[in-house]
């Protein structure tokens, strides 16, 4: 190999470090086998304060409805699983309690959403959406830092930006809480988008949880990601559930069962059934309902 | 069970392109068509260069480049071209000012809030202003921003004669009208690269709480700073390349000098006349006045050189062509310097 050539493979390998990625992630943890029999899930849950109320929501795109005549309650402290089939409204429905629906043109919404009993739609949507905020399918950090990605949430519109140094204590803290912090706390001032995937993931939901919101909205959080991230992921929710209110859409009937305290299930639009996790995953009330989750403990 | 069987009779795969004799006539005629083509403008655009390299470095000198043009009967001998290669730089800066926000802005307007009904009809006129704009020849640009800034209400722009006649050409005047010719590829570039960049993204900020104008300066230009970065450059070199608008609205004068008018510091120049690189280029080849070629060749080369560094410079930051690196514009998109 020549000398121009080494030093050309060189410099590749600074440009894409393979090794620090694997290194930078969690010890590897062998992922035990899923609990079926519910006895030895992390419980209990600790049932607060009501936070969101939804009373008869419907939403339409255009003149087709979505979600038609929903009425559900959250409560701080526990994870609420939203299942269903694809294309049965779920992540629409989840949109609608920050009001993300929005930004879709043509769509219109019915009923009412009370967080701590205010009407979300009088709130002004940013206030609404730092205290209902979200993690997204596909984990979207900002091409930026991963110190400026929880900053940037953190920041006000104000005209003078506080200084770095202010909100440092703020940026760890919400590092530390999303379990991502030991890993990073080298260098904070990395590109975002040098970290794995499921890394990222967990910066979006510092990035979400920063700002200290009261429920935290998740829209399939693991479908993009590895096994072993996806359990780190689902401790986490566990943890954060404490704290705040957690609603999660999955398609993983199997996550929806390690992770909720409670799960509704939709369909066509529709909430067919929703009750504590045992009893919808055990003895489904409705018909539709039992279909959908046999399979689970078989 | 083995999934694999060892036995699947495999034949190797045949080449594609076995040879050019088994190919069809027409298949044949368009294969050497297209290769033709293409070595065609390799070798024009070849030869191009070669020949301004030949030229040019047999004429160019630091004292050409260094000293200013005079006013003298003999041209063979005498000054440099100084001023018009001032008058250049001065030009694309102008032109670059006015036409950066201008372009990046509308290219925000069409993709983050030309929504709706209305809005989308607006973006849609927008869009074809744009190319008509791109479209207009320079000469018609040129004839226009004459008649326009002759008007009395821009007297400011440029000086007033004894007369009370508005003079309408100055480096404020032209670089105002070349500015436009730099819109076109700032706007599309930014717009393309508003339009690539991933949705989610966008509802990532809103979804904290971040205004729309918020996540504009914060997440999405950052984003599409290389996407501008390169609209910029192209831009640049259609300035720089320009003739018609400097003749018109430049005003030229026989000494080729940049010529101050009345004003405060720096105003004044602004406010005067001068000469571009491209308008010396002209004036003293054959078809111009006619008396220096030589001098001709060596601007001809200074100016070549601008615009091909240009070039580079843009499919540099877009990284076209770069395969297996990491492009400049991403390591600025991904802040890989963070």
């Amino acid at each position: 190999m020549s000398s121009l050539e080494s030093i050309r493979s060189r410099e590749r390998v600074e440009e894409v470090p393979p090794v620090k990625r694997i290194v930078l992630d969690r010890p590897p943890t062998a992922v035990p086998p899923p609990e079926l029999d519910g006895a030895s899930r992390r419980r209990p849950a600790v049932a607060g304060p009501e936070r969101l109320r939804l009373e008869g929501v419907s939403v339409h795109y255009g003149g087709q409805a979505a979600v038609k005549d929903v009425s559900l309650s959250v409560h701080q402290g526990e994870v609420l699983a939203l299942i269903g089939p694809s294309g049965c409204g779920k992540t629409t429905l989840l949109r609608t309690l920050n009001r993300l629906t929005e930004l879709t043109p043509g769509a219109s919404r019915g009923g009412s959403v009370l967080l701590d009993g205010a009407e979300v739609h009088e709130l002004p949507d940013t206030d609404l959406r730092a205290r209902v905020s979200m993690v997204f399918q596909q984990p979207n950090p900002f091409p930026m830092s991963i110190f400026d990605n929880v900053a940037f949430a953190l920041r006000e519109q104000s005209r003078k930006r506080p200084r770095r140094r202010e909100i440092e204590p703020q940026v760890v803290d919400a590092l530390r809480r999303a379990g991502l912090y030991e890993e990073v706390r080298e260098d904070l001032h990395r590109p975002a988008l040098r970290l794995s995937g499921g890394q990222q993931q967990r910066l979006c939901i510092a990035r979400a949880i920063a700002l200290r919101p009261e429920v935290l909205l998740m829209d399939e959080p693991c479908s993009a990601l590895d096994p072993r991230s996806t359990e780190t992921i689902e401790q986490l929710i566990g943890e954060l559930r404490r704290e705040l209110a957690v609603v999660i859409v999955t398609h993983n009937l199997q996550q929806a069962h390690r992770v909720a305290d409670r799960v509704a299930f939709m369909y066509l639009g529709d909430l067919v059934e929703h009750g504590e996790v045992e009893q919808v995953f055990r003895v489904p009330r409705a018909p539709r309902t039992r279909d959908y989750v046999k399979g689970v403990f078989g | 069970m083995n999934a694999f069987p060892e036995a699947l009779p495999v034949k190797a795969p045949r080449p594609r392109r076995s040879s050019l004799r088994s190919w069809r006539w027409g298949d044949r005629l368009f294969y050497v068509l297209a290769w033709a083509s293409g070595l065609a403008l390799c070798l024009i655009a070849g030869a191009l260069v070669l020949y301004m390299l030949v030229r040019g470095l047999q004429y160019v000198s630091p004292s050409l480049i260094f000293s200013r043009p005079r006013a003298e009967v003999n041209q063979a001998q005498i000054g440099g071209f100084l001023d018009p290669l001032l008058g250049t730089l001065l030009l694309v800066a102008i032109g670059v000012v006015l036409a950066t926000p201008v372009g990046v802005a509308s290219a925000v307007w069409i993709v983050e809030y030309g929504q709706g009904r209305v809005g989308r009809r607006l973006a849609r006129v927008v869009e074809s202003s744009v190319e008509i704009v791109a479209g207009t020849p320079d000469i018609v640009i040129a004839i226009f921003a004459l008649t326009l800034f002759q008007l009395g209400a821009f007297s400011f722009l440029s000086f007033t004669a004894s007369g009370g006649g508005v003079y309408g050409r100055s480096f404020l005047t032209a670089g105002a009208a070349i500015s436009l010719l730099a819109i076109p590829p700032v706007f599309l570039a930014t717009r393309d690269g508003l339009e690539a960049l991933p949705g989610h993204q966008r509802e990532g900020a809103f979804a904290l709480g971040k205004t729309r104008v918020a996540t504009i300066r914060r997440v999405l230009l950052p984003g599409v700073r290389p996407n501008i970065a390169t609209g910029v450059t192209l831009g640049m070199g259609r300035i720089i390349g320009d003739t018609a608008i400097v003749f018109l609205l430049l005003g030229v004068g026989a000494s080729e000098r940049i010529e101050p008018q009345s004003g405060p510091a720096g105003l004044n120049v602004l406010r005067g006349t001068g000469s571009t690189l491209t308008s010396y280029i002209y004036s003293n080849s054959p078809a111009g006045e006619g008396a220096a070629p030589q001098k001709a060749y060596a601007a001809a080369f200074v100016l070549l050189a601008m615009v091909l560094a240009l070039n580079a410079a843009a499919g540099f930051i877009s990284g076209r062509g770069r395969s297996g690196r990491m492009s400049f514009g991403d390591r600025v998109r991904y802040g890989a310097w963070a």
